[in-house]
């Protein structure tokens, strides 16, 4: 009995606990936690769509989508470590090298 | 309304992305990240999607936290505890995510999307191999393009995570281990 407005409350709710991730967060993981909650909102939104008018392309994309984030954290965790190893440290406030 | 399966699932996501957030070590976090992932792929199973709800589990779950735990379990606990964030600083960012929430919440309210799509219980569901037709057809040149990024991706990694000069940082590490030692 659950309809289309549900799906997109809870992956509206979702977005915005990754934004106050984001923006409250200063530890690289928890940022990429936070990042992952927001692609996973999406993903939820893109099947629930496809589930609504019905049209498979919407889950085509959401599988896209899943790949894509899974490669994204793999080079996110690989620069996690790498600024570890240069800094001892994964806060983000911390790594100013590149600041201007 | 909605069926208490979807409210159990929703309160088991959202509960757990907070958490995830929230929970003082880092390794219970990316546990209960993981317990989010599930709570997605029940949504797909709820949307009558089960092949993306088996991808999700199979990549969110099977890959993705591993590879996480794996890497906080990697970088030094230490590093890990020290929580520098201030309190006016989280205070605005809950400010943030309620205003977010509100808007859109009241926004999406007032839409009209409530009822668009009808109950999806009697609505026809999406036949998985048409998905498989069209990741073959017409999405072709995208999942080729998918793999080739997944493969560079994967290379970038361990370039990335690969040390350079490990036997002359072995070699330092001894040094400084006897010099400490000659000191004290």
């Amino acid at each position: 009995m659950s309809e289309l407005l549900d799906f997109v409350i809870v992956s509206m709710v979702l977005v915005a606990i990754g934004i106050y991730g984001l923006v409250v967060k200063r530890n690289a993981i928890r940022m990429l936690f936070s990042i992952e909650i927001i692609v996973n909102a999406a993903n939820l939104l893109l099947v629930a769509f496809s589930r609504g008018l019905p049209n498979a392309q919407g889950q085509v994309v959401a599988l896209f989508s899943i790949a894509i984030a899974a490669a994204e954290v793999a080079v996110g965790l690989g620069l996690i470590i790498v600024a570890y190893r240069l800094y001892k440290e994964i806060d983000v406030a911390e790594l100013r090298s590149m600041r201007g | 309304m909605a069926d208490p399966v979807f409210i159990a699932v929703a309160v088991l996501t959202v509960g757990t992305a907070i958490i995830s957030l929230e929970a003082r070590e880092l390794i219970y976090g990316a546990i209960s990240l993981a317990i989010a992932m599930l709570g997605i792929a029940g949504f797909f199973l709820l949307l009558d999607a089960p092949f993306v709800a088996m991808f999700q589990i199979a990549v969110y779950v099977g890959a993705v936290a591993v590879l996480i735990i794996f890497t906080v379990m990697l970088v030094r606990t230490q590093a890990l505890f020290t929580t520098k964030e201030d309190k006016k600083r989280k205070g605005a960012g809950i400010a943030l995510m309620l205003i977010i929430m509100s808007s859109l919440g009241a926004l999406l309210l007032t839409s009209g999307l409530s009822g668009q799509f009808g109950d999806f219980n009697s609505s026809p569901a999406v036949n998985f191999t048409e998905i498989g037709e069209l990741m073959l057809t017409y999405y072709a040149p995208a999942l080729i393009i998918l793999g080739l990024t997944l493969a560079g991706s994967v290379i970038a990694a361990l370039a990335l995570a690969r040390r350079e000069n490990i036997a002359e940082e072995e070699q330092e590490e001894d040094e400084e281990q006897r010099h400490h030692e000659r000191t004290t």
